[in-house]
């Protein structure tokens, strides 16, 4: 190192020192400023001078000189911002402007789905209904047969499956927990069950080959259409609105019968019709039915002694809806803008 | 299924409103998805009566008309030969936009206004008839709307028709049903055209041979083909439809081909009786032979494929070849062409489940295909039969050769099912009186015969899913209405099956990881192949979703560098999800897991203080820590390497945390993140130490670490040997650099003493303290740092 060099260092150790002698003795933030110009001001600061002067040193000396001031530099606006935040904090603490910011810490949200699954999974709850769930990968057996899937019945055409091996496969409903649920618990039976289901369906905006979906399964002695009505009209009630509109309309599962779609008053037009109801009035929430009795032989179940009802529904859907997204994906997004927004959502 | 609203109105000899029939099929269990007006734009057209029409003074071929259409008489301009003073017309006043796309303008007209047009059928949409002003035949009062009184309005359904009722893919079918709420009888309507006389029936034979017109029929293959009968037509000409055929067709969105081709689409879609015309002249014989196909036999198929078919697939041979394969599509040879003057039309009914396995095999599924497999009804084809030659005369010509034959080696016993009153009541909660279900059961097509407690009922052949009790209780519930069932709360026993532990501590955990900042994520399990053992889709839609997730931590990564690309630097998220691993057996192990990530600050920026650190591995360790509290109790952390890893104490390892890999922009923090198992171990309740009453001694020491040692090994001695008065322990400081070697550093812990009931004397505290220093002095390579 030359001399020229070693005493540019040195010079910066000594005005490294007596900033921070200087920084440590300022009370007030203008002083602050007053420093930060006196020695990194970008024409007459007194580090930034002797950087600009690299130039004139030969190549060792400029590596080292420019290291040590570049240090310096840094340390000292270190110094500088945590002086002032504290003078800052000092003077806020004082005499606040109470219309400034408040200080915030990370927020986390629920995942929308979450957010509509427990709130069905609990109005159920408030009818004795327990909560469980069941793996994701499946047999035929449960997933088709049990449920009264013939082999090669259309109905399977409904289903695209996704298959694993011979005669595994992802289910494509949570109905096979219906089934393990019947095989494991005598009745009295009221559950609810939440989970993800799969079908080979190409992601669009209203389609994704992993969907969320909700089912619940009541079997007792002397279970009826009535129960199954009142059930799904007190939760319809809780869920929606007050006194809406529940209609309940033939349909067809293999699993069920009869069989019915659930629809409650659209929530746009409230029965007047528009576009969101394609006119009808009507917005289609869920499948339901009485538990077919070839469900509960499969299951060895009594099909005399004990009736049922099922029902299912899809909390992504409903989200949607809920929620105003128009975009499936944007519940597989984890877009944290959307999250956020659900931070004290119900 | 498509269908149109004029021929069902056609079939129950009424006039059926669009949006009723649409309401009714809906609470039938039909609903209607979409919905269309064929007659869109004709909204503003009316009726208009021409008071006056003269000549035109300029030009020879238009007249000046005076019209009446509801208001002032207008000054209308015509160019059609057949208007006529005192009859009505469609009339488009000024500013009215017709199908066409044109909008009427006030204009000249060689020197005369004209303030609307008269319209022609071409102009309205509603044919090709251009030639003159569509002559309307109404007294209706000038200014009514014209779709009002148009005879040929007709709207589309297009109707979801589940998969148990085949009967419903045609318009008949749609019509019973109707009917039975309607109270009203299906009448086939009458073919224009058509003799007075009925064609003769099929003769049905006893075994599985029969002959029509010189041409033995033979079902050789009785399981795939319980039932077929054929008729032979001789001397017809294959051209244009009429047009009443063509409209009924395009009515429902159906493309005219020629006449023959269209009449048996007619019976399709009126019947749901799938029909196919051999060209007679093509088949070797003339012979029809039902039967398996040869190994190795093959046929080429009306669109020109060449299909390779198996002994598992039925087919339509003629003396020597396949000419069809059954139910699924005809074959090219003997396709129906522009010189073909004798038919063979095929009536026939195949086994649904065989039919299905076809047509699989050949990857095609076609308007006769997806009926047969579902099941139509087997007991109509003599008189759909009868239907469709009849049609057939009327719109081709020609003559019915011969009697039509009927093969059906097996007779079909009708299916008699019972339904017991109190059965009725017991699943649908009410009791129904027994003359509705009779009379719901009855309006379907059963034969009801009511017994002592209970109806025995024959159900009717078009209906294959009646076959059981519970199939007529929906039956009844379903014309009954089940609005009419009351939302009637009863009382219920609770539920035996006990809560999912994995549910609650899932819950949970949610709870805990959103209260310390971590958004909820919802990621997709499927994904690329991550690892040789990864568990994959057998028929997966993409490579990119081939396999299943068997760990979520690459599926946040994923989701935090979308983040990233839209300039958000702050994420954090959290998911819980299953993973998968190959198991023993055929299904996959599966396991919940919590996992998390976040990167950015260590809290949000705020103007009162510099900008906050970024996150490290001890933001990973605390919600690690976080996460095992509540998810995965009994397990401990060790560092390993880079890595925090979790362990069972029997030395399983369930979960890790550390920094992780990413695509990060260069502005980005470091990428932080955890994943654990999740257990459904319920977590006990807290053992809560009674508040002490007596006070606390602290004793720091500084202890300087060699590069080898770590801080947890340290602190276990410390404990150890610090004696029961030790109440707790922690580290609150680090120190490195000058005057400690390089590799060294000193590490700072606290240490509260405390005696429960009593207050500590000084010296024994010290005895404690010294004693713990001394001993990690010689058990840990670790000296006391002078203060």
């Amino acid at each position: 190192m030359s001399g020229a060099s070693a005493d540019l260092v040195a010079a910066l150790a000594a005005l490294r020192a007596e900033a921070e002698a200087l920084i440590g003795a300022a009370t007030e933030r203008d002083v602050l400023q007053r420093l930060r110009t006196d020695y990194l001001g970008r024409k007459a600061g007194r580090v930034t001078a002797i950087l600009r002067d690299l130039t004139s040193l030969d190549i060792e000396a400029r590596k080292a000189v420019g290291q040590a001031a570049n240090e310096a530099k840094a340390a000292i606006e270190a110094l500088l911002e945590t002086a002032d935040a504290a003078l800052a904090a000092r003077a806020h603490a004082s005499s606040a402007d109470l219309t400034m910011p408040a200080r915030q810490a990370f927020r986390g949200a629920l995942h929308p789905v979450t957010l509509v699954v427990d709130e069905i999974c609990d109005i159920f709850r408030d009818l004795g209904f327990t909560r469980v769930t069941g793996p994701e990968a499946e047999t035929e057996q449960y997933n088709f047969t049990k449920l009264n899937f013939p082999p090669g019945h259309p109905a399977l055409d409904l289903h695209d499956t996704m298959y694993l091996g011979p005669g595994t496969l992802l289910r494509t409903h949570t109905s096979p927990v219906q089934v393990r649920t019947l095989e494991a618990y005598p009745p009295p039976i009221r559950v609810t069950i939440p989970g993800l289901c799969y079908r080979r369906d190409a992601w669009d905006a209203s389609h994704a080959p992993v969907f969320s979906q909700i089912e619940g399964l009541v079997v007792d002695e002397g279970v009826s259409f009535v129960d199954l009505k009142a059930a799904i009209g007190y939760f319809a009630r809780r869920f929606f609105a007050p006194g809406v509109k529940v209609r309940f309309r033939p349909s067809f599962f293999p699993f069920t019968e009869p069989s019915a779609e659930v629809d409650v008053e659209c929530q746009i037009c409230h029965g007047a019709g528009c576009p969101v109801c394609k006119g009808t009035g009507w917005s289609e929430i869920m499948g339901a039915g009485m538990v077919d009795p070839a469900v509960f032989e499969a299951c060895g179940v009594d099909a005399e002694r004990f009736t049922g009802y099922a029902f299912g529904m899809g909390p992504g859907r409903i989200a949607m809806q809920r929620y105003g997204l128009s975009d499936i994906r944007m519940l597989y997004d984890a877009d944290v803008r959307l999250h956020a927004q659900f931070v004290e959502a119900r | 299924m498509i269908a149109s609203l004029r021929w069902l109105s056609d079939l129950l000899g009424t006039r059926l409103e669009a949006a009723a029939v649409r309401d009714r099929l809906a609470m039938l269990g039909c609903p209607v998805d979409a919905m269309q007006s064929l007659h869109g734009g004709l909204e503003r057209v009316v009726v208009g009566l021409v008071l006056e029409a003269v000549k035109h003074p300029n030009a020879d071929r238009l007249s000046l008309c005076k019209v009446n259409a509801g208001g002032a008489v207008l000054g209308v301009v015509c160019g059609a030969p057949n208007v006529t003073a005192g009859k009505r017309y469609p009339f488009a006043a000024v500013g009215v936009t017709l199908p066409n796309g044109i909008t009427l303008e006030r204009r000249k007209i060689r020197g005369e206004y004209s303030e609307g047009m008269l319209c022609s059928a071409k102009e309205l949409g509603l044919g090709e008839d251009g030639e003159g002003i569509l002559e309307l035949d109404t007294e209706a009062a000038p200014g009514t709307p014209f779709l009002d009184v148009l005879p040929v309005a007709d709207t589309r359904f297009e109707i979801d028709v589940t998969p148990n009722r085949p009967d419903l893919l045609c318009h008949a079918g749609l019509a019973r049903e109707l009917g039975a709420v309607l109270g009203r009888p299906v009448r086939l309507p009458a073919i224009p055209g058509a003799s007075e006389a009925p064609p003769p029936r099929a003769t049905r034979t006893a075994g599985p041979r029969g002959e029509t017109a010189g041409v033995p029929v033979t079902i050789e293959d009785a399981e795939g083909c319980p039932r077929y009968a054929a008729a032979v037509l001789r001397g017809v000409t294959v051209g244009p439809s009429p047009a009443w055929l063509t409209d009924r067709l395009a009515a429902i969105g159906a493309r005219s081909i020629n006449n023959v081709v269209d009449a048996t689409n007619y019976v399709l879609y009126e019947l749901n009786q799938p029909l196919h015309a051999f060209d007679l002249a093509k088949l070797a014989g003339p012979a029809v032979v039902v039967r398996r196909a040869r190994a190795g036999e093959s046929l080429v198929t009306l669109d020109g494929e060449r299909r390779a078919l198996t002994p598992a697939m039925t087919v339509i041979a003629d003396a020597a070849t396949a000419q069809a394969v059954a139910g699924v599509m005809g074959g090219a040879s003997s396709e129906v062409s522009a010189a073909t003057t004798d038919l063979l039309l095929e009536c026939a009914w195949f086994e649904p489940r065989r039919l299905r396995a076809t047509r699989r095999a050949l990857g095609m599924s076609t308007e006769a295909s997806y009926r047969y497999e579902r099941g139509i009804d087997p007991e109509a084809l003599p008189a759909n039969l009868e239907r469709a030659v009849a049609l057939l005369l009327a719109v081709a010509g020609g003559r019915l050769d011969g009697t039509p034959v009927d093969v059906c080696p097996a007779p079909i016993a009708p299916r008699t099912v019972t339904l017991r009153d109190d059965r009725l009541a017991h699943l649908l909660g009410v009791a129904v009186p027994r003359a509705d279900a009779e009379r719901a059961l009855t309006a379907l097509g059963c034969v009801v015969l009511p017994r002592e407690g209970r109806l025995t009922v024959q159900v009717p052949s078009w209906r294959p899913d009646l076959v059981r009790e519970v199939d007529l209780i929906e039956e009844v519930a379903r014309i009954v209405g089940y609005d009419r069932f009351p939302e009637e709360m009863r009382p219920y026993r609770p539920s035996v099956v006990p809560d999912d532990p994995s549910e609650q501590v899932a819950g949970r955990t949610r709870g805990v990881l959103t209260g310390l900042g971590l958004h909820e994520a919802m990621t997709v399990p499927l994904g690329p192949r991550h690892d040789e053992r990864a568990v994959g889709v057998q028929n997966p839609l993409s490579q990119e979703e081939a396999y299943l997730r068997g760990a979520l931590l690459p599926g946040l990564v994923r989701r935090v560098e979308h983040n990233w690309r839209l300039s958000e630097r702050d994420v954090r998220l959290f998911e819980i999800g299953r993973t998968f691993a190959p198991g023993e057996g055929a299904l996959p192990v599966e396991e919940i897991h919590v996992a998390g990530v976040v990167t950015g600050g260590r809290r949000p920026r705020h103007w009162s203080e510099p900008a906050p650190p970024d996150v490290d591995v001890f933001d990973a360790k605390a919600l690690l820590e976080a996460a095992v509290r509540v998810a995965c109790r009994g397990a401990t952390l060790a560092a390993e390497g880079e890595r925090l890893v979790a362990r069972l104490p029997h030395g399983t390892v369930v979960g890790w945390a550390g920094t992780l890999e990413a695509d990060r922009p260069a502005w980005a923090a470091p990428l932080v993140g955890f994943e654990v198992l999740l257990r459904a171990d319920a977590a006990a309740a807290p053992a809560v130490r009674p508040r002490p009453r007596s006070p606390s001694v602290d004793r720091d020491v500084a202890l300087v670490l060699p590069e080898a040692s770590v801080a947890a090994e340290v602190e276990a001695v410390l404990r150890a040997s610090a004696g029961p008065l030790l109440e707790d322990l922690w580290v609150f400081d680090e120190y490195r650099g000058a005057p400690l070697a390089a590799g060294q550093r000193s590490v700072a812990w606290r240490l509260v003493f405390r005696a429960p009931e009593r207050t500590l004397r000084e010296a024994e505290v010290d005895a404690a303290f010294q004693r713990a220093v001394t001993e990690v002095e010689t058990r840990c390579g670790v000296r006391r740092r002078e203060a």
